[in-house]
């Protein structure tokens, strides 16, 4: 992505990496170069740190019962709600825990379906899905926002039309021009795609779904951890996110919905903790986001995102995005200018973060990853979670270097580098 | 070549590039598709029975170097053992690989699959090398259950 922030200096990243403990560890008798933050990020200290503080000295149900702890617990967690939504440009009340991005998505599909049951009312007719309407994704969407659109039209009888992508893996605006239309009511799509790794033009597919009166939901999974993000500027509807990839524990996400959505939108998930007046014959619930949180919630991890989130602000949004970007552009021109290997969209994009996918030869991507690791190099090898998009390409599998703001250009190097041990190997297959 | 940890043995590599029994022939006794969701490789066997023995393995697929050397290297084990030798065949294989490296293979019963030795201490590499192997045993299943 271009930036005019600087990029972090040496001092800096050195700082930065002496925060990440497992940056110390040895695999295969080489230091470890991690290069699978697409996947999951390090964790930083200072969220251990948080995350154990909290359960060492406030662990409480929040949002029941009436002692100092209970209350303390209260307050920590909403206090890391509003962290974390401030930090994604959203009000606190728009800001729903989830346990990843996965199950945000899957709130938001399930609530509508409940809408298009009848559930929620007249004020939730608005979401109601049926034959004739259509909801639209994208072919480089991963698993997690594709299968629950599938799911959601195949319970409704809405049609699932998809925006294809061109020939390298980019969106196809043309063609989403032509799908997105009249009968449009939901445009699900990605900002940044796991395996291209380029910032998709949310402007463009926004207005073509503001002009077909649809929501739009935007999988924010691999922008929010990596490029500032404003989901007020960016006019969308619905986002999730995973902690896990932005320096938080895993087992907590998060959901954003627009205040007037999330009012009007029936809950996907009932129990505890998400009602006012409960009868042997039905309930009341809980305004947002109350409402979509049943049951005992993710405590100490909310806690600790807060502080994942206030670690990345420390350090500066902008900083971070410019400092990937130089290291994507390395890896993309890098991995392009090796005669053997296909770099995944294309080679000189300003769109670009820190991550690439590729092949190298006709080797299977698990060998790749396999040759790599015994040089301690982390990759990602597989269809990570796309596979429509690896169709699309032609390939089973990629192999996948990813970046973060602890990553240096000497461990992109070292990747880049370290595919002559794929070489030798395999003989130039 | 052989690697720091012995996964890729150059009789591996020459099973990778041959493939021994590779290509779908016709007249199978039973066939089964298997696929690692994982990695996305994939294996289509057919069991090619005669006089109660495995007249032939014929299969293809795509995976990685580890997955298609397995394939080959079954086909050479197992033609000409019978039925129940096939499933015990299976059976130690299975154990091996699972082994985390305390279970070596028997050169006499596995001839080059000792070269895949190496494998049972990579846990994530487990699942590639039975792939073809797994296809063997519900095709075998299969067969004994017509
Ligand atoms: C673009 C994208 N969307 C969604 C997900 C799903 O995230 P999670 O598995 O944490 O729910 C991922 C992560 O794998 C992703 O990269």
């Amino acid at each position: 992505m271009s930036s005019t922030a600087a990029p972090l200096t040496e001092a800096e990243l050195a700082a930065i990496r002496s925060d990440f403990p497992q940056l110390g560890e040895i695999v295969q008798g080489h230091p470890l170069v991690y290069l699978d933050s697409g996947a999951t990020s390090l964790k930083p200290r200072q969220v251990l740190d948080a995350e154990r503080r909290f359960a060492e000295t406030r662990t409480a149900a929040v949002h029941r019962g009436a002692h100092t702890l209970a209350a303390e617990a209260t307050e920590d967690y909403e206090d890391a709600r509003m962290r974390v939504a401030r930090f994604i440009g959203a009000r606190d009340d728009e800001l729903v825990w989830t346990s990843n991005a996965t199950e945000a998505v899957n709130l938001v599909a399930h609530a509508i379906g409940n809408a298009s049951l009848g559930r929620g009312g007249a004020a939730a007719e608005r979401f109601r899905l049926g034959p004739g309407d259509e909801i639209v994704a994208t072919e480089q969407e991963h698993h997690a926002n594709l299968i629950p659109w599938q799911e959601l039209a195949a319970r409704t009888g809405a049609t699932f039309r998809w925006i294809r992508t061109h020939d390298d893996g980019t969106l196809d605006l043309g063609h989403a021009a032509e799908v997105i239309g009249e009968r449009t009511r939901i445009v699900a799509f990605s900002h940044v795609s796991n395996v291209v790794g380029l910032e998709n033009p949310v402007a463009e597919l926004v207005a073509l779904a503001r002009a077909a009166g649809a929501l739009v939901l935007l999988d924010a999974c691999q922008s929010a951890p990596h490029v500032p993000l404003d989901v007020k500027a960016l006019d969308v509807d619905f986002a999730v996110l995973s902690g896990h990839k932005m320096l938080a524990p895993t087992g907590i996400g998060a959901l954003y919905g627009r205040r007037e959505l999330l009012r009007d939108l029936p809950p996907f998930l009932t129990g505890g903790s998400m009602i006012t007046t409960v009868t042997m014959e039905g309930a009341d619930f809980l305004p947002p986001p109350q409402r979509f949180e049943a049951g005992t919630q993710r405590i100490s991890q909310a806690v600790a995102f807060a502080a994942a989130v206030d670690y990345l602000d420390a350090v500066g949004m902008e900083r971070i995005a410019a400092h990937e970007a130089a290291l994507g552009a390395r890896l993309a021109a890098r991995l392009a200018e090796q005669p053997d290997v296909r770099l995944i969209g294309p080679a000189d994009s300003p769109h670009r973060v820190g991550l690439a996918a590729f092949t190298i030869g006709t080797v299977h991507a698990h060998d790749v990853g396999q040759l790599l690791d015994e040089q301690g190099i982390a990759v990602r090898v597989g269809h990570h979670c796309a596979q429509p998009l690896h169709r699309r390409l032609g390939v089973t599998a990629t192999a996948r270097a990813s970046a973060y703001l602890y990553t240096t250009p000497a461990e992109v190097d070292a990747l880049v580098d370290g595919l002559d041990a794929v070489r030798r190997v395999f003989g130039g297959r | 070549m052989t690697t720091d940890t012995g996964l890729y043995q150059e009789l591996i590599l020459e099973h990778d590039r041959e493939r021994h029994g590779h290509g779908l022939r016709d007249g199978g006794a039973a066939e089964s598709h298997q696929r690692n969701p994982v990695c996305g490789d994939e294996v289509l066997l057919r069991l090619h029975v005669a006089d109660g023995r495995v007249a032939d393995i014929s299969w293809q697929g795509s995976g990685c170097a580890i997955s298609m050397a397995s394939a080959s290297v079954l086909h050479d084990v197992v033609v000409g053992l019978s039925l129940d030798e096939l499933g015990e065949r299976i059976e130690l294989f299975r154990e091996a690989m699972r082994s985390k490296g305390r279970q070596p293979i028997d050169e006499d019963l596995f001839g080059d699959a000792v070269a895949l030795s190496g494998v049972s201490k990579f846990p994530a590499r487990v699942k590639c090398a039975l792939l073809s192997w797994m296809a063997a045993e519900h095709a075998l299943d299969s067969v004994r259950a017509a």
